[in-house]
C-alpha cells in the first residue's frame, strides 16, 4: 500500500480518497432520498383528515433539547477529526464517545416523542399527514441510530489499533455522515417544526 | 400458523411451474455433488471480487431472467392470440404482464448491460478494477436475490398483479389482498440498494481511477454513457426507494400515504414511481448508445464523428429525463399548464436524440464497413428505434394522447424503444464483448441467422399492435370478442413471437456451438478494435493490464497501432490484488430471508434476519484483509502463457 505522506491520513492511500469521494457521492444519493421524503411530508401536512394537525401535536421543548443534542455532537465530531489529524488517540476517542452518547440522547429523546404521539391518539395509521411525519422523522432517526452503531464499531478499532489510514478514514467518514444528519436535522427543525408551530 | 398463504391454487400451469423449479434445483444440486464442483462454485464465483467475473454472473442471470420474462410474453400473445382464448384467466393474465414488465426491465434490461459495465469500464479506462471491488459484489447478490425473491413469487403466495406501475388505489391492501404486491415493494427494494451501490461505485470509478492521460473528454463514449447513466442512477434510485417503502408501510403497517381516505393521496404514489420510472429508462438506453458508438466506430475504422456533441447531448438527455415523469399521466387529472409543460420537455428530448443518430450516420459515411453481428444489430436499431421515437412524440402530445393512453399503441411504442434501443444493443455487445471475456468469438454465420429472425419477428410481433392500439384495443386485456375485429393482427402479432423465440434459441445454440468449435483467438484483438480493452490479452487476466497503459490520443489502442504511439512503457512490477470474500454472499442470502419474511408478515424471523445483516456488516467493517500481491515473475509468466508463447 502506497501511503502518500504529504496529504492528511485519513486521505493518505488512494484507496482512501476513494472511499472519501465514494461517500460523497453516496450523500448525493442521500440528498436525493431525504428531499424526496421533504416533499412528501410537504405534500401531506395539510392532510390531516380527522386526525391532530402538526401545531395541535408540537411541542418545543423537547425538540429545543433534540437540536441542542445534535448540533453540538456535530461539534464535537468536528473536534475528534481535529484531534485525530494531531494524532491525539485518546481525545479523539472522548470526542467519539461524548457524540456517540449525545446521539443516544438525542434517540432516545425522539423515542419519548412518538411514545407521546401515539398516547395522544396521533398515530402512523391515522392520517396521511401523522404518516408522511413519522417517516420523515423515524428515517432521519434510524439513520442516527444506525451512526451509533457505526460509530461504536469505529471506536473499538480505534482502541484496538490506534491511529492508522484505516481508522483515521473511517473515523473521517463517520464524521461526514454525521454532520450530514445534522444538517437534515437543521431542515426537519426548520420546515417541520418552526413551520408547524408557526 | 396458516399454511394457506404460501399457496397458489389452481392451474396446470403452475403447478408445472412448480415442478419445474423443483426438479431444475435438484438437478443442479446432483450436478455440482457429482462432479465435485461445489468448492469450484464457492471459490471461483460466489466469494468472486473480480469485476469481469461479476459482469459474466450479471449476464448470465440477465439472460436468465430474459427466459422467464419470454415465456411471459409467449404466454400473453398466446392468449391474446385469437378472441376468447382460454389459455390464461384474467387473474393470471394480470400476474404475467405484471411480472414481464418488472423482470424485462429491473431484472433483464438494467441487470444486463450492469453486467457489460462490470466487465469493460475498468478496461476501457485501464483500470485493475472498480473503485471497490467488495461492493461490487455486495451488489450483485442484492441485485439477485431481490431478482429471486419476485421470482418465487410465481409459486409461493402468488405474484404482484396490479401492473409494473403498481398504480394506487389499486395496489393497496383493500384491492390487491394477496401477498403479491408485497412482494414487489421488497423485491425491488432489496434490488435497488444493490443498483444504487453499483452507482456509487462506477461513478468513483470512472471519475478517479482512469489510466494516467485519459482525460475526461479522452474516454471512450461508452465510458461516457456508463458515467451519465450511473448519476442517473445515484439520485433517481433514492426516489424509489422512497416510494417502496410508503408502499411497504401502506401494506403492511396500515399508514395512509396513498389510501383513498383520511388524507391519503394515490396520486403521490403515480408521480413518485415516474420520477423514477422514467430516467429508468434512460438507465437502460444511455448505455445502449454508448455501446452502439463502440461498435459503429469499431466496424466503420472511422474515428466517431461528432464526439463532443455526442457527448454534451447526452448530458442534455439526462438532464431532461428528470423533467418528463408526468406525460405518463396527462389524462390522470392535471391541468392544461402541466401538460403543456411536461409536453414540450418531452419533445425536446427528440432533439439531443436526434444529435446523436445523425452523428451515428455521419460515422457511417464513407466508412469501410464491415457487417459482423454485432454491426447488423447496430445498423437495424437505427430505423426501428426512430420509428419508436416518432411514436414517442406523438404520444408526447398531451392532447392526442387522450387517444393513445392504455392502448396497444402505446405497448408498441416502448418495445419499440426498448427492443432496439436496450435489448438489441446488449446482443450487440454481448457478440462484440464476448471474445475478450471468452477468448474465442461468436460464429458469425450463426449470429447472423439469429439477427434476421430476431429483426424481422420484432417488427412482426409489434407493428400490428401500433394498428390495434388505433383501432381501440386497451391495454392489459386478457381477452376480447371476435366482433372487436382484433383477432387476425393480433394472430399475426404471435406468429412474430414465435419468430422472436427462434431467434433467440438460435442465439443460444450460437453460444453452444461456438464454445465446442471455435478456434481460439490469440493476439486479443480480433475486431481489430480502438479502446484499451482490446489492448490486453483474451481471456483477460486477474489483474486486466500487466502494465497500466498511458493515454494520449482519443482511440489510444487504434492510434498506437496506426501511429504506432507507444502504449506500455514501464516495467512489470508486483500487482496488489484484492482477496475474495464470502460476506457479499451472505448478506445476500440474509436480505432474502429478510424480504421473504416481511412479504409474509413473520415478524421475528425479520427481525432476527435484520440483526443478522448488521452483524454481517459490523464484520466486513472489522476486516482487515488487505489483499495480496500477484509477483512480477508470476505476471510475466502469465503474459507469456496468455500469448501462446512457451514458459
Ligand atoms: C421478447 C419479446 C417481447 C414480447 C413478445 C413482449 C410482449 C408484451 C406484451 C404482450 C405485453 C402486454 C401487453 C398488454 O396486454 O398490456 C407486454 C408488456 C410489457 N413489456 Fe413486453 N414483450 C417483449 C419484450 C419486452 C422487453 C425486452 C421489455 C423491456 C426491456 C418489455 C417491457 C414490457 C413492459 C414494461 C410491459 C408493461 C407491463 C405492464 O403493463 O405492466 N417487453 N410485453
Ligand atoms: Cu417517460
Amino acid at each position: 500500500m502506497k501511503i502518500d505522506a504529504s496529504k492528511p491520513l485519513e486521505y493518505s492511500t488512494e484507496e482512501n480518497s476513494n472511499k472519501i469521494f465514494g461517500f460523497w457521492v453516496f450523500l448525493g444519493a442521500e440528498i436525493a432520498l431525504f428531499a424526496t421524503l421533504f416533499t412528501v411530508y410537504l405534500v401531506m401536512v395539510n392532510r390531516f383528515a380527522s386526525g391532530p394537525s402538526g401545531p395541535e401535536i408540537f411541542e418545543i421543548g423537547p425538540v429545543l433539547y433534540e437540536t441542542f443534542l445534535l448540533l453540538s455532537s456535530s461539534f464535537t465530531i468536528g473536534l475528534a477529526v481535529h484531534a485525530m489529524r494531531h494524532g491525539y488517540k485518546k481525545a479523539m476517542m472522548v470526542f467519539i464517545g461524548i457524540t456517540l452518547l449525545m446521539g443516544l440522547a438525542f434517540a432516545g429523546i425522539e423515542v419519548m416523542e412518538f411514545l407521546t404521539y401515539i398516547h395522544e391518539g396521533a398515530t402512523l395509521q391515522t392520517s396521511g399527514f401523522l404518516s408522511s411525519l413519522f417517516v420523515l422523522l423515524g428515517t432521519h432517526g434510524a439513520h442516527v441510530s444506525f451512526g451509533l452503531l457505526w460509530g461504536g464499531a469505529i471506536l473499538i478499532q480505534l482502541w484496538r489499533q490506534g491511529i492508522n489510514p484505516a481508522t483515521a478514514n473511517k473515523t473521517f467518514i463517520f464524521s461526514l455522515y454525521w454532520h450530514f444528519l445534522d444538517i437534515v436535522w437543521i431542515f426537519i427543525f426548520s420546515f417541520v417544526y418552526l413551520k408547524g408551530l408557526m | 400458523m396458516d399454511f394457506e398463504r404460501f399457496k397458489v391454487h389452481g392451474e396446470p400451469l403452475i403447478y408445472g411451474a412448480m415442478i419445474s423449479i423443483a426438479l431444475a434445483t435438484i438437478g443442479i444440486i446432483i450436478g455440482l455433488t457429482y462432479f465435485k464442483k461445489w468448492g469450484y462454485l464457492w471459490r471461483e464465483w460466489l466469494t468472486t471480487v473480480d469485476h469481469k467475473r461479476i459482469g459474466v454472473m450479471y449476464i448470465l442471470a440477465a439472460l436468465l431472467m430474459l427466459f422467464r420474462g419470454g415465456v411471459d410474453a409467449m404466454m400473453m400473445r398466446l392468449q391474446t392470440a385469437a378472441p376468447e382464448m382460454k389459455f390464461l384467466d384474467a387473474q393470471h393474465y394480470n400476474e404475467v404482464f405484471t411480472t414481464h414488465g418488472l423482470i424485462m426491465i429491473l431484472f433483464m434490461a438494467m441487470p444486463f448491460i450492469i453486467g457489460l459495465m462490470n466487465v469493460i469500464v475498468p478496461l476501457q479506462i485501464g483500470a485493475r478494477d472498480v473503485a471497490f471491488p467488495r461492493l461490487n459484489a455486495v451488489s450483485f447478490w442484492l441485485f439477485f436475490f431481490g431478482a429471486m425473491l419476485l421470482n418465487i413469487s410465481f409459486v409461493i403466495g402468488g405474484s404482484p398483479d396490479a401492473g409494473w406501475s403498481a398504480y394506487f388505489p389499486l395496489a393497496s391492501l383493500e384491492f390487491s389482498p394477496t401477498v403479491g404486491n408485497n412482494y414487489y415493494s421488497l423485491a425491488l427494494q432489496i434490488s435497488g440498494i444493490g443498483t444504487l451501490l453499483t452507482g456509487v461505485n462506477f461513478i468513483v470509478t470512472i471519475l478517479k481511477m482512469r489510466a494516467p492521460g485519459m482525460k475526461l473528454m479522452k474516454m471512450p463514449m461508452f465510458i461516457w454513457s456508463a458515467l451519465l447513466t450511473n448519476v442517473i442512477i445515484v439520485f433517481a434510485f433514492p426516489v424509489l426507494t422512497v416510494a417502496l417503502a410508503l408502499m411497504m408501510f401502506d401494506r403492511l403497517f396500515g399508514s395512509q400515504f396513498f389510501t383513498m381516505s383520511n388524507g391519503g393521496m394515490d396520486m403521490l404514489w403515480a408521480n413518485l414511481f415516474w420520477v423514477w420510472g422514467h430516467p429508468e429508462v434512460y438507465i437502460v438506453i444511455l448505455p445502449a448508445f454508448g455501446i452502439y458508438s463502440e461498435i459503429i466506430a469499431t466496424f466503420s475504422k472511422k474515428n466517431l464523428y461528432g464526439y463532443t456533441s455526442m457527448v454534451f447531448s447526452m448530458v442534455i438527455i439526462s438532464l431532461l429525463s428528470f423533467l418528463v415523469w408526468a406525460h405518463h399521466f396527462y389524462t390522470m387529472g392535471q391541468g392544461a399548464m402541466v401538460n403543456g409543460f411536461f409536453s414540450i420537455t418531452t419533445m425536446a428530448i427528440a432533439v439531443p436524440t436526434g444529435v446523436k443518430i445523425f452523428n451515428w450516420l455521419f460515422t457511417l459515411r464513407k466508412g469501410r464497413i464491415t457487417f459482423t453481428t454485432p454491426m447488423l444489430y447496430t445498423l437495424a436499431f437505427i430505423p426501428i428505434f426512430t420509428i419508436g421515437g416518432v411514436t414517442g412524440v406523438m404520444l408526447a402530445m398531451a392532447s392526442a394522447d387522450y387517444q393513445y393512453h392504455n392502448t396497444m399503441f402505446l405497448v408498441a411504442h416502448f418495445h419499440y424503444v426498448l427492443i432496439p434501443g436496450a435489448v438489441f444493443a446488449v446482443i450487440a455487445g454481448f457478440h462484440y464483448w464476448f471474445p475478450k471475456v471468452f477468448g474465442f468469438r461468436l460464429n458469425d454465420r450463426l449470429g447472423r441467422h439469429a439477427f434476421w429472425w430476431i429483426a424481422i419477428s420484432f417488427n412482426v410481433t409489434f407493428f400490428p399492435l401500433f394498428l390495434l392500439g388505433l383501432m381501440g384495443m386497451t391495454r392489459r386485456t386478457y381477452t376480447y370478442s371476435a366482433e372487436t375485429g382484433f383477432g387476425p393482427l393480433n394472430s399475426l402479432s404471435f406468429v412474430g413471437a414465435v419468430g422472436l423465440c427462434i431467434g433467440f434459441v438460435i442465439l443460444v445454440y450460437n453460444i453452444y456451438w461456438s464454445t465446442r468449435y471455435m478456434p481460439k483467438d490469440t493476439n486479443g484483438d480480433p475486431w481489430d478494435g480502438r479502446t484499451l480493452e482490446w489492448a490486453t490479452n483474451s481471456p483477460i487476466p486477474a489483474y486486466n493490464f500487466a502494465i497500466v497503459p498511458k493515454v494520449q490520443t482519443r482511440d489510444a489502442f487504434w492510434t498506437s497501432k496506426v501511429d504506432n504511439i507507444p502504449l506500455f512503457e514501464e516495467k512489470i512490477t508486483k500487482i496488489h490484488m484484492p482477496s475474495n470474500t464470502g460476506k457479499p454472499f451472505i448478506m445476500g442470502v440474509i436480505f432474502f430471508i429478510f424480504g421473504f419474511s416481511m412479504v409474509f408478515s413473520l415478524w421475528i424471523p425479520a427481525i432476527l434476519a435484520a440483526v443478522g445483516i448488521v452483524i454481517v456488516m459490523a464484520t466486513m467493517s472489522f476486516d482487515r484483509d488487505h489483499g495480496f500481491y500477484i509477483s512480477a515473475e508470476e505476471v510475466i509468466a502469465t503474459e507469456k502463457k496468455l500469448r501462446g508463447e512457451t514458459v
